[in-house]
């Protein structure tokens, strides 16, 4: 039972210590630093730079084709609108 | 009296209740994923940029001329909110080669309005939309819920999303004709930063309708020996219930000089039996700081659904029956070009940035199981297959304030 104990102890040390790293995600370094990432903000790299022309092109198919959804352009890519 | 027993039980080492440990545990793992997911919120989505665009746009391909404007505004209201408004009319003539074959040529108009709201708060971004169209046989109106988020420094967002839409179908000429309809999608979308020159993006969408799915309008064909064509048209028969899942797959690279090439791969499959894959590939190029131009190509395949045919071999011959063309095995290739300019009325000016643009695709469609039936000399079933070809271009002008 003890040892039981003990190693549960020891797994719940760990996954805190994961967790709050983690939490701590103002130490995550992320590998694409924010002043790197002029290419990444340009609009020649957005899936849906002209939101009006891209909604009506979507609908221009879909109204002709059986397939539907998942049009792309999930949203968002660099947080550098 | 009270307090003693308190300490005296304090000091005596009483046995844990069975499970009060793993409860202990798996509160305290809870606490770190709450904690954790609370501070990798800190980073933020951002509200979009705010814009007006005026667009025509136009549609001409297989007996249909379809055209009308689309005027979208967006702006910020303070650091938190940004509303927008998209007005879009659809005015159709002509006559596809269903119409031609069953009915005569229409003209009709289809009115679209739509509202907006995004919020940013506690640096999550939610996104609110309601939607109405509107037509002299068709009513729908759909609200949209959408939730993104950035993680991991920025490098990956996440968006999810929840559509509920209902329609009323009319028919025209029959006053008492009435079905409705409804339909809810479901999205989740991911984009990763992979590099400082790429991003891929990953976007899933199940969609599920109930209710009266048919075209009030189409019709199937059947063999009567005693018509003098040797068929005739009835009602089609859908089921009334639809479940679709799409997938797709999107790579954007940055090339090394100020130009980018992206793809595009989806596949989608339903209840019905459809099952499709598109893909898409695109180079856009850059001259000057003024010009963009893109080329592109699209190529989208599907199998029918199952209860597609061409020509049923007697009246009501099975529970359900399409003659859709949408339902049927068919390919299409589109090959499109985008010019775009930019320009600035002036330094000191209150628009940061005016663009125009103008964006053509001409699309092919080949047909694998429709066939012509307006090609009366050929004999029943043995018709030619259906193909037709269409332009689809967009003119607009967007300003950036």
């Amino acid at each position: 039972m003890k040892a039981i104990k003990s190693k549960q102890l020891r797994l719940l040390a760990a996954i805190m210590i994961l967790g709050l790293a983690s939490g701590c995600s103002s130490t995550f370094e992320p590998w694409v630093k924010p002043y790197e990432r002029d290419n990444l903000a340009d609009p020649i790299m957005s899936m849906n730079r002209n939101p009006v022309s891209m909604s009506y092109t979507n609908h221009a198919y879909q109204a002709r084709e059986g397939a539907r959804g998942a049009e792309g352009g999930a949203g968002g890519g660099c947080g550098c609108n | 009296m009270g307090q003693e027993a308190v300490v005296a039980a304090t000091k005596q080492k009483l046995p844990s209740p069975p499970g009060t440990v793993r409860r202990l545990i798996i509160r305290l793992i809870i606490a770190c994923i709450i904690l954790g997911l609370l501070t990798w919120q800190a980073f933020a989505a951002v509200l979009p940029q705010d814009r007006s665009d005026a667009m025509y746009h136009s549609y001409q391909g297989g007996g249909m001329s379809i055209d009308g404007p689309s005027i979208l505004l967006r702006k910020k209201i303070g650091n938190h909110v940004s509303v927008s408004a998209n007005y879009y009319v659809d005015t159709i003539s002509g006559a596809s080669i269903d119409v031609l074959a069953t009915a005569s040529p229409y003209a009709e108009e289809r009115t679209e309005n739509s509202v907006g709201v995004d919020f940013l708060h506690n640096k999550t971004l939610m996104s609110l939309n309601y939607t109405t169209s509107s037509e002299n046989d068709f009513e729908a109106e759909s609200i949209h819920f959408g939730v993104s988020q950035d993680f991991f420094g920025d490098l990956t967002t996440l968006t999810l999303g929840y559509s509920k839409g209902n329609d009323e179908v009319g028919k025209t000429g029959d006053d008492s004709f009435l079905e409705l309809a409804e339909r809810q999608n479901y999205q989740f979308g991911i984009t990763q930063v992979i590099t400082k020159n790429m991003i891929l993006g990953l976007s899933v969408e199940n969609i599920s309708d109930q209710g009266y799915l048919n075209n009030p309008y189409r019709s199937v064909r059947f063999l009567d020996a005693s018509s003098a064509r040797g068929y005739r048209f009835e009602t089609e028969v859908y089921p009334n219930t639809r479940r679709s899942n799409a997938a797709s797959v999107t790579a954007n690279y940055y090339l090394p000089y100020r130009a980018s090439v992206y793809g595009e791969a989806k596949v989608f499959s339903d209840s019905w039996g459809i099952q499709a894959n598109t893909f898409k590939l695109g180079y856009i190029h850059t001259f000057g700081e003024d010009w963009i131009v893109e080329l592109r190509a699209r190529q989208y395949q599907q199998d029918k659904a199952d209860f597609y045919q061409d020509l049923y071999s007697r009246s009501a011959e099975f529970n359900f029956r399409a003659r859709d063309k949408e339902m049927s095995t068919f390919n299409n290739l589109s090959l499109g070009l985008s010019v775009t300019y930019e320009f600035q009325f002036s330094a000191a000016n209150f628009f940061k940035k005016s663009t125009v643009n103008l964006d053509f695709d001409r699309v092919n469609f080949d047909y694998d199981d429709f066939r012509n039936v307006l090609a009366v000399e050929t004999p029943v079933g043995e018709e030619p297959l259906y193909q037709f070809s269409a332009n689809i271009t967009r003119l607009y002008v967007s300003i950036f304030y």
